[in-house]
């Protein structure tokens, strides 16, 4: 049962674009992703837009979908109104390529920016023992597809090109949370660094990445604010800090 | 071309999913300058769509599992059409490349030991695969991408620049592999963001690109898996073997329309769903082909026992090779015993509670949840077969990687063939890339560390130039969306599961069409991240693959593993000894036939000889392995 669908798509560059409306051919059970590239098959040959899996799973398709950050595969055109016209966007944080492409690269900097995961050099390959417990801390973290959706959203960066180059943003926090919370990473200090090469104060837990994060991963909850917690209780526990300067021990954080 | 944009390189890697990482990191950790060219962005590559985990006969849950047993099951899994060094290869080193990923910060799911966890799979003797919930080729793709990072974080402190020695280039499209003198030079491609032409000249040139879904219309794969590097392998002179070989998934999504495809991980089977028809009967008993008859239960009661006491009972018939399983839902649907939308029923919830399948199956549970609005862990599945996995890909040498007939062109993962012989397991294809990405990866490092310099030449970059020119410069009027809308029902039509000889000789034909019209293929809109023109170039190589594919099929009168003949219905031994291997002139793909290599001593008695008479002539069993 084919409907129209009334979709208003932004279209342009860098340098300039608006929107533009189409009415396009949508049928049962089909999501945003679908009605674009029936577009771009019958309508916009040259209309630019990213995805890969269609099945929620690599993080390619993001945009703003009436104004939310989403992913465009896993947003069902059924959820809006039969009269109601769906506007899509390219992702407001980053810029633009064309279209609904933008340009991610922040991201891909920042991801080596994070000092990587350092394995006990004792321990051979195979010998590594942990309980599922220990692990699915990290393993909450590792679901992320990368959509950067939250990077997105986040009200740090996303109208403030300036805090960029302090910030790496919810994504890389659940990354330096799931290094710190590996059972066997050598690494010391990550939540100081977090804190203070990162940007983690910055960000003052509006849980908005949280809200869009198709994953579901509780990054405010269980990345940001433990990490947080342990940052200023280290920082201001004069015990702890006395014990850092005698020792010298590294691993106090 | 005086503003062309040149790099150089000792190793290019095009594909940046697991094989082309490995491949990568396995280079780098060489000495070399490594290169590595994805057509997505980075870490978005197929390879995380794979769910169910990677088989390694670690022996973590059963310590009866070793190399022997896991070749054992890949050789029968491909019907004994595998090349016997890759099976041999991927059996005794796929427990080292897992764990090595651990030493990278991979995170698995532990045994109460806390050793890495190992599940059931179909085709696996023991609980062999290594796994995440159900979402074990992210947790590769990651730990993989991470490595990387971790190793130009090195490069950083020792060299100053952290992209000095490995650095990725995103969402770029190689339309050809550079030969000058014989040898490989280079490739040449594009920019996809703003049409803008690169070459990159490296004596030694990895293809890791994945497989051909999207040469079918129902497949489980993404918009990249258009067989660029079966195409591109071609067109530089290599080989491709058994390209009629084509894995149908068993469970793929069947409603709504617009999912249609998507994969069910094998693991639903794998942790005890069981597939009904439409009378509500557990119809696979009644498929188990004589070869598997002593593994498989043949009644319920005894199905449902292994999951409790494995040694003692037969595995249930879900879990056969997923060949015979497509093949059996299939049966059922055109019987007239599907579902509503054309599928059967597979369903979990009635053995296993909710809290487990969301904590097993999560991403399984969210897609039906979210796409079809079906609770599974309440409700069963509506399932039937998607186009998988190309067990067919380039010809290679088993321990380097090396294409067979192109010094310094190497080949691994899915786009390499051989190693799964007419039916992959499951499970054996992260396994595989982890296997042979490594290979690859010193194959091309030993090969760089021999060779010379071998520039590419003025001629080859205005030929590779033009070509990407061409659709521009057409006023031709075919559109590259619909002729590559037509070559989908086409494959889908007459070269999907069971195909038969005038069907096929139809496709090639029509085939043979399509292809004429693609070249009167023109492109509207500029060369700014254009998808109409990505295509152009992507069509061109499903074209070309379709054509191995038909023409492979067509002479292979058997069914057997992912070929399957309705006017040819029965396995054949004389086949067995058969390898298809197709090379392009320069036109047209040519199909011959090439004798399988024989399978050493030490291996063939690893078999009992009764087994192997199901699958070899009575000659072969009296010759016995070479020696």
């Amino acid at each position: 049962m084919a409907r129209k669908l009334k979709l208003r798509i932004w279209r342009g560059d860098a340098d300039n674009g608006g929107l533009q409306d189409v009415v396009v051919d949508a049928n049962e059970g089909e999501v945003v992703l679908d009605v674009i590239h029936r577009v771009q098959a019958t309508q916009m040959g040259d209309l630019a837009v990213r995805w890969n899996c269609k099945a929620g799973k690599c993080g390619s398709c993001s945009m703003e979908i009436n104004g939310k950050p989403r992913l465009a595969c896993m947003t069902q055109v059924a959820a809006y109104g039969d009269d109601e016209t769906i506007t899509v966007t390219p992702l407001r944080a980053f810029p633009v390529i064309k279209d609904l492409v933008t340009d991610v690269s922040f991201n891909y900097k920042k991801a080596m920016e994070i000092p990587a995961y350092e394995h006990p050099t004792e321990l051979k390959p195979g010998e590594a023992r942990m309980a599922q417990i220990d692990v699915e801390r990290s393993q909450e973290f590792r679901k992320c597809i990368e959509c950067f959706l939250c990077q997105d959203t986040c009200h740090v960066i996303r109208d403030h090109e300036e805090n960029k180059k302090s910030f790496a943003g919810p994504r890389f926090f659940i990354r330096i949370a799931e290094l710190d919370m590996h059972p066997l990473d050598r690494l010391r200090n990550r939540k100081r660094t977090a804190q203070e090469e990162h940007g983690l104060g910055m960000c003052n837990i509006t849980k908005c990445c949280t809200e869009v994060c198709p994953e579901h991963i509780r990054i405010t909850d269980n990345a940001i604010i433990p990490m947080k917690e342990r940052v200023v209780d280290n920082k201001y526990d004069p015990i702890r800090w006395l014990g850092s300067k005698i020792r010298k021990r590294e691993g106090m954080e | 071309m005086a503003n062309l944009e040149r790099y150089k390189y000792d190793v290019v890697v095009i594909g940046a999913g697991g094989a082309g990482l490995r491949a990568a990191v396995e280079a780098r950790e060489a000495g070399l300058k490594v290169a590595i060219i994805c057509k997505s962005l980075f870490g978005k590559a197929h390879t995380v769509m794979a769910e169910g985990g990677a088989a390694a006969s670690m022996g973590n849950v059963n310590s009866g599992d070793n190399w022997m047993v896991h070749f054992r099951d890949t050789m029968r899994g491909g019907k004994f059409l595998n090349h016997y060094r890759m099976a041999e290869l991927h059996a005794k080193e796929s427990p080292d490349r897992i764990w090595e990923l651990e030493t990278w910060g991979a995170l698995f799911d532990r045994t109460k030991e806390g050793k890495i966890s190992q599940r059931n799979f179909g085709g696996h003797e023991f609980p062999r695969l290594a796994h995440v919930g159900d979402r074990t080729g992210l947790e590769l793709i990651r730990t993989m991408q991470q490595k990387i990072v971790a190793l130009q974080q090195k490069d950083g402190r020792d060299y100053g620049d952290m992209e000095s020695h490995i650095k990725v280039f995103a969402e770029l499209t190689i339309t050809e592999i550079i030969k000058e003198n014989g040898k490989v030079a280079g490739v040449y491609g594009y920019w996809r963001e703003n049409g803008e032409e690169v070459l990159f000249e490296a004596p030694a040139v990895i293809i890791a690109t994945g497989g051909v879904g999207k040469t079918f219309k129902i497949t489980s794969n993404s918009w990249e898996g258009t067989g660029d590097g079966h195409a591109l392998a071609l067109k530089a002179g290599a080989n491709l073997v058994d390209m009629e070989f084509l894995q149908f998934h068993p469970t793929g999504m069947v409603w709504p329309p617009s999912v249609r495809g998507i994969l069910v991980t094998e693991s639903v089977r794998g942790e005890g769903g069981i597939l009904t028809n439409n009378l509500g009967e557990r119809f696979m008993f009644k498929y188990i082909p004589d070869v598997f008859k002593d593994k498989y239960a043949d009644n319920e009661a005894e199905a449902d026992r292994w999951y409790i006491d494995q040694d003692n009972n037969r595995r249930p018939p879900e879990l056969l090779p997923r060949d015979e399983v497509a093949r059996a839902i299939n049966s059922e649907v055109k019987a007239g015993r599907g579902s509503e939308h054309g599928g059967v029923f597979l369903d979990v919830s009635k053995r296993i509670s909710a809290e487990i399948i969301k904590k097993r199956l999560p991403s399984m549970w969210h897609q039906f949840y979210e796409l079809a609005g079906v609770d599974i862990t309440k409700e069963a599945m509506e399932v039937g077969p998607t186009c998988h996995y190309v067990m067919g890909g380039v010809e290679v040498e088993p321990d380097t990687a090396a294409a067979v007939g192109v010094p310094g062109l190497f080949a691994a993962g899915e786009v390499a063939g051989g190693m799964h012989g007419s039916n992959r397991l499951g499970g054996n294809s992260l396994s595989d890339l982890l296997v042979f990405g490594r290979r690859a990866g010193m194959g091309a490092s030993e090969y760089v560390k021999k060779s010379g310099a071998n520039p590419v030449s003025e001629s080859s970059i205005k030929a590779a130039a033009e070509r990407i020119e061409a659709p521009f410069s057409r006023s031709g009027g075919e559109n590259s969306y619909s002729l590559h809308a037509e070559l989908q029902e086409v494959t889908h039509n007459l070269v999907g599961i069971i195909r038969t000889g005038e069907e096929l000789k139809n496709a090639i034909e029509k085939i043979a069409g399509i292809r004429k019209r693609s070249a009167n293929v023109s492109v509207s809109g500029g060369r700014k991240f254009n998808p109409g023109f990505h295509l152009a170039f992507d069509l061109d190589n499903m074209l070309l693959v379709a054509e191995s594919t038909a023409k492979s099929a067509i002479k292979r009168e058997e069914s057997r593993g992912g070929h399957t003949r309705d006017d040819f219905p029965g396995m054949n031994s004389k086949w067995r000894q058969v390898n298809h291997i197709s090379s392009f002139d320069g036109n047209k793909v040519n199909v011959r036939e090439q004798a399988l290599p024989a399978i050493p001593k030490e291996l063939f008695d690893l078999f009992d000889v009764h087994e192997l008479e199901k699958y070899m002539t009575t000659e072969e069993i009296a010759k016995g392995g070479s020696k």
